[in-house]
This record gives C-alpha cells, sequence and structure tokens, in this order.
C-alpha cells in the first residue's frame, strides 16, 4: 500500500527515502478493504427476469462487507502480492521434509482438461468412465512403487492419510476384539508432529521411542515398550534425520510378532522409489504425499493429496469409496456394504482428482526408469550439499551418508553467538529460501537442507558456495549479515510475538477519532 | 529425461566430491536384501506428447460438465469463474510456493490468506475464521471434535438433511473415539424436530442450510434451544454463494460455521482439491483447528502478516493439538478469495440473485409437468423433485440424451427408501435452453 505516513526509513541505509513506500519492482499494496468498494465488480452479472423469490422470509438484508475490484484492479493487486512471494520457479528452496522440487506445467495443463477438471462427483458413471480410469492407472503405479496390495484414495493431504492409516488400523484391532487393551502408539522423537496429532485424533495414546546415537530409532528402547496394550508404531522412512531406518525390518518383526501393526510415514518416499519398497520391508500402511514425492504443487500451502497403500491385513478396513473392477468394467463403491468391514469414510466425494491427474501425468512423463533416477538425483544432491558444508557445519549424528536430505545443527554455530535463526534469515539476503529449520527436534537448532533432484549442479555448487561464505561471516563476527537479517526481502523480520499476544485475524474499519 | 538437469558427468564428479565411486553406495544404509533387485514393472519415461496423448484420452471418455446442460449439485456446483482467477492462482510466486514459514518471503501468500479470513468471516456473519480445511465434509467433522472440547462432552446431533457424505465424516470419527454421533433420518422437507434431541449430554447439533435437500432453514430457535442446554450450533453450508442472498448462520445464532468453499473460484475436478470454510465466535479462537494469519509489523515498523496462534497446532503441541491438520488448501483458498474479490459485495448479491431466479424458473417449469412434483417450499438455487419411477434410472436416460440433470436421492441415501428423488441444481450457467431443454426431456421420460 501506499502509505506516506510510514516511509522505508533511510536511515543508516545510505539510499533517500521513498514517498510511496515502494521501491522499484517492489510495489506496497493495500487489502483489498481499502483499495475496494462494495458497488465495484470485476464480473459482470446481468439482471435477471423479473421473478418471485421463494426464500421462505430468509433473505440476507444488512451488507456483507465485501470490496470488490474491476478485473484491472484486481490482477495488479494479486500480481503485486505474488511479487513478495518466494517459489521454486524463481529458486532454491531447500525445505527439508517438504520436497520443493520442480512442479512440470504438463500436469497444470492435464488438471484442467474439461474431462478432468469439469466433471461433477455425482455424475452418472456411465459420463465419468475416464475418471475411473485414471483412478485405477494411479492406484496401479502406487501399489507397483510401494509393493503394497491395495490403496485408499480419498485422504486430502499427509495428515489426513495418517488419519485414515490409524482408522485402518483401529478398525483391524476391534475387528480382533483388542479395542480395550491396545491403544498406544508409539511414536518416535524424531516424528513430524502430524504423527502424534493423528493418532490422538483416532482415539490412541501415544509413547515417545528415544533416537539412538546414530539418529536412527533405538531399536532395544522400542522392544522394551512393546506389549499387548501396543496398537502400532508410526515410523518415518527415510526418517526426518534424512536417514534410512536400517532395522527397518527388524522392527516390522518385533511389531507384528507383539500383534501391533506398522504404520509409516511415506513423506519421504521421494527418496527410494526404485530402490525399495515399503510392502517388501514388512508396512502394513503408508501414506503418500502426492505434493512431494509426485510434485503437485504445494500452492502456498495446499492441497495436497494423500493415498494410503495398505497391507493384505489392513486392505479389508479401506475407507469409501473405492473401484471394484467387475465384468463390466470398474464400478465406484461409494456406500460401505453390509458385509462389508471398511472404517467408513474419510471425506465427501472421491479424493483429490485433481491432484491425481497431475501425479499420474509426472509418474508417466517419469516411467519407471525416471522415477529411480529422480530418487537416485535426489539423494546425489543431498550427499554433495553435505560433502560441501561437513568441514563447517556439524552433524548431530556423525558424518554418514544421508538419503535425500542432510541435517545439521547448530553446534558450529555456538561460539558465533548466532542461532540458526539468524542464519536462516542472511540466507533471505542471499535470494534463497531457508532449510526447514528446528526440526527435527532430536537436532539442536535443527537446518534440514532438502536440495531435491530439481537443482543442477551449477545451482549446488553456488548454493554451497553461498552457504560457505555466511558460515565464513559468522565465524569472522560479521554479526550485522544475520542479526538485522533480511534486509532486502519485502519485508523485515517480523514481530510474530506481537501478533501471538494480541492476535489480528482480520480487517476492522479504522475508528474515526484517529 | 526433461525434468532432471544433472547429466552422467556432474553425477561423476559429484560422487567423487562425496568420495563414494557408485551411487548405489549412497544406499548403502539400505540392507541389501531390502533392495530392489529388478526395475519396477512400470512403463518406461514419456515424452511431453505422448504423455499428453494418453491423458487426454482418457480425459475424452469423459462428459464435462460445460457439454451439456447440467443441473447437478448436491455438495459441488457448477459456476462460471472468470479466467484471470485460473491465471493468477498459475503464477509462480503462488502455485510453487510452500507453506507461508518464512513470512519475511510470503507476505503475498499471508496477505492474501489475510483477506480471506476476512471475507468469510463477514459472509458467515462469524468473529474469526481460519485459513482453510481441506473441504466441507473435514471442516465439518473437526466443528465437532472442536465441540467436545469446548463443551467437554461426546454427543453430536447431526440433522437428517446435512450431507449424506458430511455425516457419514462425522460418524466415521466418533465411532474411532467412542463419541456418540446420533444421526437423524433423510429429512426430505425440513420438518424435524432439531430442539427435542437436544439435552444437557449434548455437545453440538449439526445442521445444513440450505439443506441437502436444497431446504432453507431459520436456525434461531434452534440456536436459543442449544444455548438453554449449554450445546453448540454448528451451521453447514455447501453452496456458499447463496450467502450472498440468504440470511448468514452467523445472524442467527450459530456458534460455528463450516462449509463448502468450491463454488466460489474452484472447479468441480471430480470431487477435489476443494476448500473448507471455517468460522466461529471470538471466544472459542483457541480451540479452533487450522492455521490462522494475523497482522503484526516488521522491524521498520510497517504491517505485515505471519501465521499465528500455532501453539493450537500439531507441529507445537503434537498429540494435544487442535487438529492434525498441516497442509490445506492453499491455492484453493487463493482462488475462492480472487473470485470474491472480483465479485465484491455487488457482484455476489447480484449472481446469488441470478441463481436463485434460475432455480426458481426451473422448479416452475418442472410444476408444469404431470408426475413431477417440487417437494421445497423454500430453497436457493436447489431443490427435490419427486419424479414417476427410480431417479437413478430417469437421470441415466437424461444422460444419454445429453443432459446431466441430477442427483438421484438414492445414490446419497440408499436403502432409505428415496428412490423417486431426484436432487436438482440450477446455476447462472443455465440458459434458458438448457433449462427448456431439461423440462422437455423430463416431460419425455416421465
Amino acid at each position: 500500500m501506499n502509505r506516506p505516513e510510514h516511509p522505508i526509513s533511510s536511515a543508516g541505509t545510505g539510499r533517500p527515502r521513498s514517498f510511496t513506500s515502494n521501491r522499484g519492482l517492489c510495489q506496497e499494496e493495500g487489502l483489498i478493504f481499502e483499495i475496494g468498494r462494495p458497488d465495484v465488480s470485476g464480473v459482470d452479472i446481468d439482471e435477471p427476469a423479473p421473478f418471485e423469490m421463494r426464500l421462505g422470509g430468509l433473505e440476507r438484508e444488512e451488507p456483507i462487507g465485501l470490496p470488490g475490484l474491476s478485473e484491472p484492479e484486481a490482477m495488479r493487486h494479486y500480481v503485486r502480492l505474488s511479487q513478495k512471494n518466494y517459489s521454486i520457479d524463481a529458486g532454491l528452496y531447500p525445505l527439508g521434509s517438504c520436497t520443493m522440487k520442480h512442479n512440470p506445467r504438463l500436469n497444470e495443463s492435464m488438471a484442467r482438461l474439461p474431462g478432468f477438471g469439469d466433471i461433477h462427483p455425482l455424475q452418472p458413471e456411465s459420463t465419468v468412465a475416464g475418471a475411473l480410469e485414471l483412478i485405477a492407472e494411479l492406484s496401479r503405479w502406487l501399489m507397483e512403487m510401494t509393493g503394497m496390495p491395495a490403496v485408499a484414495m480419498s485422504p486430502k493431504a499427509g495428515a489426513h492419510g495418517e488419519a485414515c492409516g490409524m482408522m485402518a488400523i483401529k478398525a483391524a484391532i476391534a475387528a480382533r476384539g483388542e479395542s480395550a487393551t491396545r491403544r498406544i502408539v508409539l511414536v518416535p522423537e524424531s516424528a513430524h508432529g502430524t504423527n502424534p496429532a493423528s493418532a490422538a485424533l483416532v482415539g490412541f495414546a501415544t509413547r515417545t521411542v528415544p533416537c539412538g546415537p546414530d539418529g536412527r530409532v533405538d531399536l532395544a528402547a522400542l522392544k522394551s515398550l512393546l506389549g499387548p496394550d501396543v496398537a502400532a508404531i508410526m515410523l518415518t522412512n527415510p526418517n526426518t534425520c534424512g536417514l534410512f531406518e536400517s532395522d527397518i525390518v527388524a522392527i516390522a518383526e518385533a511389531m507384528h510378532a507383539v500383534g501391533a501393526y506398522f504404520y509409516c510415514d511415506g513423506a519421504n518416499f521421494n527418496a527410494i522409489v526404485g530402490k525399495t519398497r515399503p510392502g517388501d520391508l514388512g508396512v502394513d500402511a503408508m501414506h503418500i504425499n502426492l505434493h512431494k514425492t509426485f510434485s503437485t504443487p504445494h500452492g502456498g500451502g495446499g492441497p495436497g493429496a494423500g493415498p494410503v497403500v495398505l497391507s493384505a491385513r489392513l486392505a479389508p478396513f479401506a475407507p469409501v469409496p473405492f473401484l471394484r473392477e467387475g465384468e463390466s468394467g470398474l464400478r465406484l463403491v461409494e456406500h460401505v456394504e453390509a458385509d462389508s468391514q471398511s472404517f467408513g469414510r474419510m471425506a465427501a466425494f472421491h479424493g483429490q482428482m485433481g491432484m491425481f491427474v497431475r501425479a499420474l501425468s509426472y509418474m508417466m512423463s517419469h516411467g519407471a526408469d525416471g522415477l529411480r533416477q529422480a530418487s537416485e538425483d535426489a539423494v546425489l544432491s543431498a550427499n554433495y550439499i553435505r560433502a560441501s558444508l561437513s568441514d563447517l557445519m556439524t552433524q548431530p549424528f556423525g558424518d554418514q551418508p544421508c538419503m535425500h536430505e542432510v541435517l545439521f545443527d547448530d553446534a558450529w554455530l555456538k561460539p558465533t553467538g548466532l542461532s540458526t535463526l539468524d542464519f536462516a534469515k542472511a540466507m533471505i539476503d542471499e535470494g534463497y529460501h531457508p532449510m526447514t529449520i528446528y526440526f527435527p527436534l532430536v537436532a539442536h537448532g535443527a537446518m534440514l537442507i532438502e536440495p531435491t533432484e530439481s537443482e543442477s549442479k551449477a545451482s549446488l555448487d553456488l548454493f554451497i558456495a553461498t552457504l560457505r561464505d555466511l558460515a565464513f561471516s559468522a565465524f569472522d563476527g560479521a554479526f550485522d549479515r544475520f542479526v538485522g537479517a533480511p534486509y532486502h526481502a519485502p519485508r523485515r523480520r517480523l514481530d510474530e510475538t506481537r501478533a501471538a499476544r494480541n492476535p489480528i485475524l482480520k480487517w476492522s474499519a479504522p475508528t474515526q477519532d484517529v | 529425461m526433461r525434468y532432471l538437469p544433472l547429466n552422467s558427468e556432474d553425477r561423476s564428479e559429484m560422487l567423487a566430491r562425496i568420495g563414494v565411486d557408485s551411487i548405489d553406495a549412497l544406499f548403502s544404509s539400505i540392507p541389501e536384501a531390502n533392495r530392489l533387485s529388478r526395475d519396477l514393472d512400470l512403463p518406461l519415461r514419456r515424452s511431453e506428447m505422448e504423455t499428453q496423448r494418453l491423458l487426454a484420452a482418457m480425459a475424452a471418455k469423459n462428459m464435462p460438465a460445460g457439454s451439456a446442460p447440467f443441473f447437478i449439485g448436491a455438495g459441488a456446483y457448477k459456476h462460471h469463474i472468470p479466467a484471470s482467477v485460473d491465471h493468477l492462482i498459475q503464477r509462480s510466486e503462488f502455485l510453487t510456493s510452500y507453506t507461508p514459514y518464512q513470512p519475511e518471503i510470503s507476505q503475498g501468500t499471508l496477505q492474501a490468506i489475510f483477506e480471506f479470513q476476512t471475507q468469510v468471516a463477514a459472509l458467515t456473519a462469524m468473529d474469526v475464521a481460519n485459513a482453510s480445511m481441506y473441504d466441507g465434509s473435514t471442516a465439518t467433522m473437526e466443528a465437532v471434535l472442536m465441540a467436545h472440547r469446548v463443551t467437554k462432552r461426546r454427543k453430536a446431533v447431526l440433522s437428517g438433511g446435512l450431507h449424506p457424505h458430511y455425516a457419514e465424516v462425522v460418524r466415521t470419527v466418533s465411532k474411532m473415539t467412542d463419541n456418540d454421533a446420533l444421526s437423524l433420518p433423510p429429512d426430505v422437507f425440513a420438518a424435524e424436530d432439531l430442539a427435542a434431541e437436544v439435552d444437557e449430554e449434548t455437545s453440538c447439533v449439526v445442521v445444513q442450510t440450505p439443506d441437502a435437500f436444497g431446504n432453507l432453514r431459520d436456525l434461531s430457535a434452534l440456536a436459543a434451544a442449544c444455548k438453554e442446554h449449554g450445546a453448540l450450533l454448528i451451521a453447514v453450508f455447501t453452496e456458499a454463494i447463496s450467502l450472498g442472498l440468504v440470511k448468514p448462520p452467523g445472524a442467527m445464532g450459530a456458534d460455528i460455521v463450516v462449509g463448502e468453499g468450491q463454488s466460489i473460484g474452484n472447479g468441480l475436478n471430480f470431487g477435489g482439491p476443494y476448500v473448507g470454510l471455517f468460522a466461529t465466535r471470538q471466544k472459542y479462537l483457541r480451540q479452533m483447528p487450522g492455521r490462522l494469519c494475523g497482522e503484526t509489523v516488521d522491524a521498520d515498523g510497517r504491517r505485515g502478516f505471519v501465521l499465528t496462534l500455532s501453539t493450537r497446532e500439531q507441529h507445537i503441541k503434537r498429540d494435544k493439538a487442535t487438529s492434525s491438520i498441516c497442509t490445506n488448501a492453499g491455492l484453493c483458498c487463493l482462488a475462492f478469495t480472487m473470485h470474491l474479490t472480483l465479485l465484491g459485495e455487488a457482484g455476489l448479491r447480484q449472481l446469488a440473485r441470478v441463481n436463485h431466479a434460475n432455480a426458481v424458473d426451473l422448479a416452475g417449469r418442472f410444476a408444469q409437468i404431470y408426475g413431477v412434483e417440487v417437494l421445497n417450499r423454500s430453497f436457493f438455487n436447489e431443490f427435490t423433485v419427486r419424479v414417476p419411477g427410480p431417479a437413478a434410472e430417469i437421470v441415466e436416460h437424461l444422460a444419454q440424451k445429453g443432459i446431466l440433470g441430477g442427483v438421484p436421492a438414492s445414490r446419497l441415501w440408499p436403502g432409505e427408501d428415496l428412490d423417486d428423488l431426484m436432487i436438482v441444481a440450477s446455476s447462472e450457467i443455465n440458459t434458458d435452453e438448457d433449462r427448456a431443454a431439461f423440462a422437455s426431456a423430463l416431460r419425455g421420460i416421465a
């Protein structure tokens, strides 16, 4: 917004002040409530022919409070806003565990084919044969890649997939008559927060499994927690430290030996496609983040899709809807049938079709060979960063090969007095989105870097050189470069404490007496 | 492979720097016996052109809504979306950014969310709205869980006018958590007495308006009954455009308002991705699920936005979080706010009027058909008709005649003896000719 009363401070910057607060291409932009008007519209809608209302006396009378913008104003508003965002298309986005890989635009155009994007979930089945075929084909790819015999397609994101898997496990336990006794879910301390939250959503109590000195689950500690009260373990593999859980088969066997199930968080499946298959390792359920491994765009926070592959033991409990192959082709099963063990329904309709199209387009483009190559390149790139920074930055579990992401801690920063946050904010001034910071919790001041397979060697080299330069600056005591950072972003460091202390969660009209 | 920048020379150099002689050495933490020793049994890489050809062939087997007179609703609605919306959401900076965890370089997404929250609060006439849920059905489930937290009770009463998929999602989670979810039978005429079901054990009543049969419901008396018994009233909508014309749930005493936002800015997409809207009263803020964006200032004193109150969320509170949701419906929420900004108050009201007018016109045409009966006393852009014979067959016949004509109630409520009911929606996309063709075809069949 152009607010001359809040000009950018020119003091100390050596730059002249800005009357508009704009800085060249970086334009300030007001809220729609400040620049729009309720009587303006960017959509032309004709007055309907005279008619008699049938609202039963429930007409909305009070003003709603919605501003409108004409199309040119709206274009400018949102283009200006967009220019304040970092994006994969603009630069390396090394958020560990988030898998910010390239989003092919073919996938966008395929999802927008009217035959996929413009069909209703409740159209007669005879008019959506191609949609059912696409879901069946995507299911086939997912089952072959994971080595699992079934897949539930309706979960809407990773955490929703976790809930789906845990519900299948709960239903299976109920079918065994053990609901009252099996109530514990084991969650390693390095797990995503969604794991314990999903287990709790489904009514399980969680217990934490400690991490061993090599960054992996402590098998002996795990075994000591096992008993007839344990329902399942939720284990991310590769784990959030970027390490493959080498004892995974022993873990699966230990779980199964006490009658418990093995839920695998598949957020990091992108490291191992074509290299190993969860179904061959004893996994009972695993969600797949189509928005990570299979590159459906993150869109500033969603939408995602979290199909869940299931073992033969859990498949009967899968939620509706699902597809059944019959003599007359594919049929949608939308309701729990009388003789079925299905645990119910996760969401309205059939899942994230728009994401299914994009993911299948990605898979078909890569093929079996390209998918394996993508995993290999992702792992190679992460290790290249590890090998290029390990002389300066410390790793919590020693210098060992990682999978698709490399975890550093802040031990190396400690003598400088700077924090992980300071280091991350300085990266912004160098044109990079910071890595994931302060996660996983098992590393102090964690910095989790995931470059993905989408970066060229030149891009990786510049990123490495930049981090080295920043590290040397930190060692040299160049605090200004860190503690005040970012200097060059659309905003300087934001006051999060203030936001939480006195939450302002929507715009309100300014009071007149100011 | 066109998406992979590294070539074999790069890979060799990188392996040399790492100090291993093969890529497999980097996978050595996977025990040899657990590695896949064969190629995946899947096709090999394909060019963009080949991939496009195969997917387009699948798409061609479907009948797009835009290719026929189209009257299907029941939780997902086809509306005209301005071309600028799809252009804008495909800007790289919106499409290919992550959740705004680094606010200094995510102000675009954050400001749009702040505007979205304000719009949703205004539309529903509630105090606060969150940054979106997956869809209307999961938002409803989250609202019920929130009501249980607020009231410390465990029984939800679900109206027979609630979309049956939504009710089933609530029942599924309730069963898992040993909570009660009392579902009333399908309520075609909005005649049920929900207030009579509320007692001192009741955590919440979940009621939809316009309901799944299209009826509009005045929630005021029910809100009073809920208040009297210390229960929360959760109001649900599946057609957000209705809020441009119909009294909002917040003005009728709802405590939590949830709904499906798909019909503003988002296409049909065979059921997803959609966008769940979630709004409530200020006093329940800390029990809300999902992300919230709040206003603050930066180190130079300039206004900026951040994700806030995250101590409710899973990445901080883990098993004590208000929800497990992480990824939400970001880009769909963006499309929603863009479309609503283009409409503005005047445009939304006019669009809602046109929807209602078209539905009134269609209902009038149906009233002229012998054997066909419109059952609603009130409706917005959707209503229920009784047809002579199984509605599922009629819908199939209509499709064969090139008309996508409604949803048989039996598809949503099987085994409930509603076989002769069809739920029909008409929006601004229907022309006079469309409605005439529908009425004429129905007359021919019925």
